[in-house]
């Protein structure tokens, strides 16, 4: 057998899973449960490595798992399990009807009000049968010639991670004791390209590039993703260090979205409420440069962090978080609006098991005018930072110091390559120096953010 | 969740899910059919509870079972992968169909006949934590929320969680691999706030390990992870800005270990080593690390949250020095690397759950005890940073370089430990960093197992460990210059 005969699928499952799902919900009420929510999530996964041009991993599966979250009055426990037979059900709605007795009383606690529930009409582009069109040489055809044209850019490029080509589809149900029952499914595809760059002296270098979108046909040429990712890797060699010094530092689309991160981490209901962010309370106050204005949109059609409703049943919306600097909403499910005596935003994120935590939908920073070569070119000694290292942020009192690496900036444009180096400030601060945002805003992700340049950070180096 | 009644754990799928010993030679013909050289089934059979105490509430706590096997096959250097969650013989036979297509003959490869491993008991717990009864669970979390409020009244907001699992898993190969293993785990967490007007700072502390609940209930209690997190806390009250640039840095003993897991664990996994990424490939017999140093990776230690009596494709884990008096000895390996490298299976080999491959994977790191004495190691120092406590690390294998942030640290100047440093980042190159060691205390201690390690997707608990180390030159990231001649724009 040759891998063309690789079947693309696992088999599909025979169950509708919104019946499991609104039955669980029933029975759970049935069982003495004063409110009630099941969750039912199901993917397949396909993924192939090539490395130096030979197949080195195939991958390909399908699971399902459910989840139940009861409610007895104020009390709340959640329980799951991967087991669909007739006794895992039972044993996982028997334990969660039992867990629910030892919880305590939340006054905030519970599902939402009915006349919130709902979800968004038509059809928002989230899932294309297309990412499992390709016979199965095809797709391991696709990790080869990525990995091919960035072996073939540069001959310095001696080594690889690979090439690879993945593809996944996700189908999620939610139903709740207030009627509410939603579905809708994902999918997913991605090409990516890690090579290995050399030097003479032995000096390596590793960097990667990746294509990933909704539908086969959206990908990029596997040939272009290859070969930016040889240029990101070629443009590290022979990286040195830099003398400490405080210059203006340009982060790369690729590590901006690290700081539209670091405000959502500040401004979600749970980090608020519990006064774990310095942007706790700052709701109306101004907390960044005139020119910052960020949105969480979950209703973009075709968006990575788009989907008709929330965690929680609640459809979702477009949510202007800051606007011209002021800090204008919080994001919220409704645990931590009623907390904070405000409505939900409709981010609920809903795992399988626990209470329903907070998360983005397409969430980004508006561009600016100006190309990112525009905004170096202002710039005469600086650092380009494309890469960073390590955690080092801490929200409670905005202190930032993380490991980096690079390109140097002279004379306005990108230089040398620079690496082992930190860049450390106070977010407060480096909210309001955001000086300069690019026009060059692109999605690859849920979070998307352009070119931008910050003023007053610390690099730290020899 | 309900107990499910099994007489001999060591036996559990036999005994849960009626498999017999013809039916696993049976999947794994299946898995062979298309010419691998090699194949193993991997049956896991997870359950979990956790728990989370917030403003003195249990707002939150959940049990959850998932269950499944996953198939792998091997053929030269490639590997077919696939799993089910239904461990029904059709499901599995399908997943082994599929995995076995990564090869493309007729079939050659035997199943051997299975020889089981032998019996090793590195957490012997006679009733696993996730069977105990949830309300000694919940005392724990109610007593830390507790312990942490009274500690101080600017302690103001407390986070307190448990969480415990029991993973069951049988791992069997072509080559006659047969092992069986019940892994328990758990650990609790507290983290807390303090504030005063105008000022907030975090700290966090936890502990745990494959240990039974009673761990809990002796000297590593709840009271003593809340005190040490609402300690933390308080202190960065006062913390000034941490300074920028080289300098001298002081690790104390214990989770900074977190150095070792990332400037040279990662880098010394054989997979990397095998297609030569590793900044370390090709250092075999070479120095890397002064001569005070030795680092072992050990994955026999009892109780311990990085241990395993058997790796996650049924090898015994074992204690393997990696360096030896600073000169590098070997690498960490699994099967596959093994095979294809000519060198000994160190049982590293470790994978997050049955929806994952294998890899080499590290256990518990440590570097063994010096001689010098802490106090002596503090004095010697002029201006430098003495960090005792690290938030998470990462590294670059490639380039070698990685970071840690310290979390708790202090100013050392002219031998003595001064002001509490706000959280900074370290940064460093594998390779060379522990060749800047120039003392190495006499008081070795592992982390209050903690640990998680990442990658390529795939966390696995692990252990890290130092006696206290002195690192003669090491970049920190904080913000107050050091030097004041550096340029500005």
């Amino acid at each position: 057998m040759t891998p063309t005969e690789l079947e693309t699928r696992n088999p599909k499952l025979e169950t509708d899973l919104k019946e499991v799902a609104t039955d669980i919900v029933g029975r759970a009420m049935k069982g003495g449960a004063t409110a009630a929510e099941c969750v039912v999530r199901e993917g397949d996964e396909f993924s192939t490595l090539v490395r130096l041009g030979q197949v080195e991993t195939l991958k390909e599966s399908g699971s399902r798992a459910i989840g139940v979250r009861v409610f007895f009055g104020q009390r709340a426990a959640s329980t799951y399990s991967s087991d669909f037979s007739r006794a895992g059900l039972d044993r996982m709605l028997s334990s969660a009807l039992e867990l629910a007795k030892i919880t305590s009383e939340d006054p905030f606690g519970g599902i939402p009000p009915a006349e919130q529930l709902g979800q968004i009409a038509g059809d928002l582009d989230l899932y294309h049968e297309d990412v499992y069109s390709l016979p199965g040489p095809e797709r391991i055809d696709y990790a080869r010639r990525t990995e091919k044209a960035a072996l073939d850019f540069d001959a310095r490029i001696k080594n690889s991670e690979g090439g690879s080509f993945d593809a996944a589809t996700g189908h999620k149900v939610l139903a709740n004791s207030h009627g509410f029952v939603g579905e809708y499914s994902r999918s997913y595809c991605s090409v990516a390209a890690v090579p290995i760059a050399q030097t003479e002296d032995g000096g390596m270098q590793r960097d990667y590039w990746f294509s990933v979108a909704r539908m086969l046909k959206k990908l990029d040429a596997p040939e272009k993703v290859g070969r930016i990712a040889a240029e990101r890797t070629i443009r590290r060699l022979g990286a040195r260090r830099v003398k400490t010094a405080r210059v203006p530092v340009v982060f790369d689309p690729m590590v901006s979205t690290s700081i539209l991160e670091h405000i959502f981490e500040g401004i979600n209901g749970d980090s608020v409420y519990r006064g774990a962010s310095f942007l706790a309370g700052k709701l109306g106050e101004k907390i960044a440069g005139d020119n910052l204005t960020v949105i969480d949109d979950g209703t973009i059609p075709g968006g990575f962090g788009t989907s008709p409703f929330d965690g929680e049943g609640i459809p979702t919306r477009r949510t202007v978080v800051i606007e011209n600097g002021v800090l204008k909403s919080y994001l919220l499910n409704t645990y931590t609006a009623k907390k904070l005596g405000l409505q939900t935003t409709a981010n609920a994120s809903r795992g399988l098991a626990g209470t329903p935590g907070i998360g983005p939908g397409n969430y980004f920073l508006q561009p600016g005018q100006k190309s990112a070569k525009e905004l170096i070119a202002n710039i005469k000694e600086g650092l380009y930072v494309t890469e960073f290292l390590g955690q080092g942020v801490n929200l409670v009192t905005g202190d930032y110091s993380r490991g980096a690496s690079g390109l140097w900036i002279s004379n306005g444009e990108l230089g040398y390559p620079v690496e082992e180096i930190t860049v450390a400030g106070n977010l407060k601060d480096l909210f309001f120096n955001i000086s300069e945002i690019a026009s060059d805003l692109e999605f690859r992700g849920s979070v998307a953010a352009p070119t931008i340049r910050v003023d007053g950070l610390t690099v730290g180096g020899e | 969740m309900e107990n499910i009644n099994i007489k001999d754990k060591a036996r559990f799928f036999f005994e849960h899910y009626g498999l017999t010993e013809r039916d696993l030679e049976h999947y794994l013909a299946a898995a062979l059919s298309a010419g691998g050289d090699y194949a193993d089934l991997y049956f896991e059979y997870l359950s979990s509870t956790s728990l989370m105490v917030d403003e003195s509430m249990v707002k939150s706590a959940s049990q959850g079972i998932s269950a499944g096997c996953g198939v792998r096959v091997v053929s030269g250097e490639r590997t077919g992968y696939a799993y089910t969650d239904d461990l029904s013989s059709n499901r599995i036979l399908h997943a082994a169909r599929t995995a076995a297509l990564i090869a493309s003959a007729p079939a050659k490869a035997k199943v051997a006949g299975f020889q089981k491993a032998a019996a090793r008991s590195l957490y012997p717990v006679t009733l696993p934590s996730v069977d105990a009864e949830i309300s000694a669970k919940v005392e724990l979390v109610m007593r830390a929320d507790k312990a942490a409020r009274a500690y101080d009244p600017r302690i103001k907001e407390v986070r307190a969680s448990y969480a415990d699992e029991l993973r069951n898993i049988l791992v069997v190969g072509s080559d006659g691999t047969f092992a069986e293993d019940s892994q328990p785990l758990a650990r609790m967490n507290v983290s807390c706030i303090a504030k005063t007007e105008g000022n907030s700072a975090r700290g966090s502390a936890g502990g745990g390990g494959r240990v039974a609940l009673d761990f809990f209930f002796s000297d590593k209690n709840p009271e003593y992870f809340a005190k040490e997190a609402a300690r933390q806390a308080l202190l960065q009250l006062d913390a000034r800005e941490a300074p920028a640039g080289e300098m001298e840095v002081v690790l104390g003993p214990g989770w900074p270990g977190v150095l070792l897991h990332e400037a040279v664990g990662h880098g010394l996994e054989a997979d990397f080593n095998r297609k030569k990424t590793s900044a370390f490939a090709g250092l075999v017999g070479k120095r890397v690390a002064s001569e005070k140093c030795t680092v072992v990776d050990n994955g026999t230690m009892p109780w311990r949250r990085g241990s395993l009596n058997v790796d996650d494709e049924g090898a015994p884990t074992q204690e393997t020095v990696l360096i030896e008096k600073g000169i590098l000895k070997g690498y960490l390996s699994d099967k596959l690397s093994a095979r294809l490298m000519g060198i000994s299976d160190t049982g590293n080999g470790r994978r997050e759950s049955y929806e994952h491959i294998p890899m080499p994977r590290m256990t518990n790191t440590y570097m063994l005890a010096g001689e010098d004495h802490p106090e002596d190691i503090i004095r010697s120092v002029k201006h430098g940073v003495y960090a005792v406590n690290f938030g998470g690390g990462q590294v670059d294998i490639t380039n070698g370089k990685f970071v840690f942030s310290a979390s708790e640290a202090y100013m050392i100047e002219d031998g003595k430990i001064t002001a509490p440093i706000k959280g900074a980042t370290l940064i460093g190159n594998g390779p060379d960093v522990l060749t800047r060691v120039s003392m190495v205390g006499n008081d070795l201690k592992l982390d209050e197992g903690v640990g998680t390690c990442g990658k390529d997707g795939q966390a696995v608990p692990v252990g890290v460990g130092i006696p206290t180390l002195k690192v003669d030159r090491l970049t920190v990231g904080g913000t107050a210059r050091k030097d004041p001649g550096g340029f500005m724009q």
